[in-house]
């Protein structure tokens, strides 16, 4: 296997330009979480002029939905959850600076559009392994829309979270062109 | 007649729903550890070694296989020689409710689904499928099911003209347009014929048919390996990063239909495919 490279966030524009489709790497560092309420939320406050509750210029935002925590542990399974789901909401954040997600399966022409246009990262996380990543996971607090439940924004601190860079800042997206190097007819 | 009190389903409901999320079954761990030899990519190798390590730790800990703990989903044969002392309803939903708390397990059903969408809290109402059967016993079949995978689910209307080789097509479109979206290595159960309503939820029970058993109809097993073969010639891979293992199994089940129709329900099912058993 190649040699790992761990990030940190916040992600600084340089990093981001250097990341390129199909690299493992490892997160370290503070990351929010957000899934579809959430995230309907954070554009209706935008939409109404109003400030939103955490700070997302520079950020990465992990689109899960953990399972309770249980006692002894930092954070429950954490999986990514399908990332489409957010595809309407997400060029207004990268418009404000959001720098990262991750997620899995498939996204918008519209999100790729504007991760290139802004500068941003899509990495997948591998769906379904969410107790290996619920051990990168060191700590966790809700920081806002606590009434959501699984659905609330967390702030993670991470150590060495496992993702793919998926689809990177210059639109090299992997779901495109691995494939077909293993299609058959 | 023999009595059984709702307390006993509540218990058996709560034990397999905890069973499911923490345990994954010795053919789906097979099909993983095998894919995992035989796949060609690197990168899907590593995933499937990751399901591996996950399933490891899941059974070791108190951290369930994946997040998504999906909705409560029961097939209950039920022998017509028992005597239920209580609320029937009520016993199997205390016992989804009892595992999906006390087992720090996501609960993911909400109230309405357009308008309130609120979360119901523990994770009920459960989806309850149940046969009247001759006996004494009951016997439980149950299913966490996750949306990642149940949302690239299809249901077809297909003529009875389009054949087995429109059917294994469907199919195959059905997991092409999925892609990496319903977490790969996938399962796929299909159910052809009966009305709408009996193919999806025969293609649901379908998926929970274990994998490297064939339809005993040979005619039906020949559609099951086509299918899987030219699935897993798409190139989509584990976590849909490219690879051979797009799907571990397609497991086809048949209804009589209508002489105008021919329905066909694809269900598809992640590779965290959790199902537990068990009798009273």
């Amino acid at each position: 296997m190649e040699k790992v490279k761990n990030i940190k966030t916040p992600l600084s524009d340089k990093l981001i330009q250097n990341l390129k489709a199909g690299e493992n790497v490892t997160i370290s560092g503070y990351i929010y979480t957000g899934r579809d309420a959430a995230h309907k939320r954070l554009i209706d406050l935008l939409k109404e002029g109003k400030k939103l509750p955490i700070e997302i210029n520079g950020q990465i935002i992990y689109y899960v939905g953990p399972a309770p925590t249980p006692p002894g542990y930092k954070c429950g399974s954490a999986g990514p959850t399908t990332s489409y789901r957010m595809d309407p909401y997400t060029p207004t954040l990268l418009d404000l600076g959001l720098k990262g997600m991750i997620g899995k399966g498939l996204r918008s022409k519209e999100v790729i559009e504007s991760m290139k246009k802004n500068g941003a990262v899509y990495f997948a996380a591998i769906g379904g392994v969410a107790a290996v990543i619920a051990k990168s996971i060191k700590s966790s607090e809700v920081v806002a829309y606590e009434d959501l439940g699984p659905e609330a924004i967390h702030k993670y601190y991470v150590e060495d979270f496992p993702v793919i860079v998926c689809i990177d800042a210059k639109g090299n997206n992997l779901y495109e062109s691995e494939p077909p190097k293993y299609k058959k007819k | 007649m023999r009595e059984v009190n709702a307390k006993q389903i509540k218990e058996k409901v709560k034990e397999l729903f905890l069973t499911a999320n923490f345990h994954i079954g010795e053919d789906v761990l097979n099909a993983i550890k095998e894919a995992s030899v035989k796949e060609n990519s690197e990168t899907g190798k590593n995933v499937l070694n990751m399901i591996l390590d996950n399933y490891k730790i899941a059974a070791n800990e108190v951290l369930a296989i994946c997040q998504d703990t999906g909705l409560a989903i029961l097939f209950i044969k039920l022998g017509q020689e028992v005597h239920i002392n209580g609320n029937w309803e009520e016993a199997i939903n205390e016992g989804v409710k009892e595992a999906y708390v006390e087992g720090y397990l996501r609960k993911s059903s909400v109230t309405d689904p357009v308008f309130d969408r609120k979360n119901t809290k523990t994770n009920c109402p459960a989806i309850i499928y149940t046969d009247i059967v001759p006996g004494d016993k009951i016997e439980f079949l149950v299913t966490p099911k996750g949306f990642g995978s149940e949302n690239m689910s299809r249901l077809a209307m297909m003529k009875p003209a389009d054949g087995s080789e429109g059917i294994v097509n469907f199919i195959v479109e059905t997991v092409k347009i999925a892609g990496p979206n319903p977490c790969p290595p996938t399962i796929i159960g299909v159910c052809v014929g009966g009305t709408t309503d009996q193919a999806s939820v025969m293609a649901k029970k379908a998926t929970l048919r274990k994998v490297g058993e064939h339809n005993p109809d040979p005619r039906y097993s020949d559609m099951e390996r086509q299918a899987l073969e030219k699935i897993n010639n798409l190139g989509i891979g584990p976590a849909g990063l490219g690879g051979n293992t797009t799907s571990l199994w397609v497991n086809i089940d048949y209804k009589p239909t209508h002489i105008a129709g021919m329905p066909v329900a694809v269900n598809v099912c992640c590779h965290a495919a959790r199902h537990a058993s068990g009798v009273i």
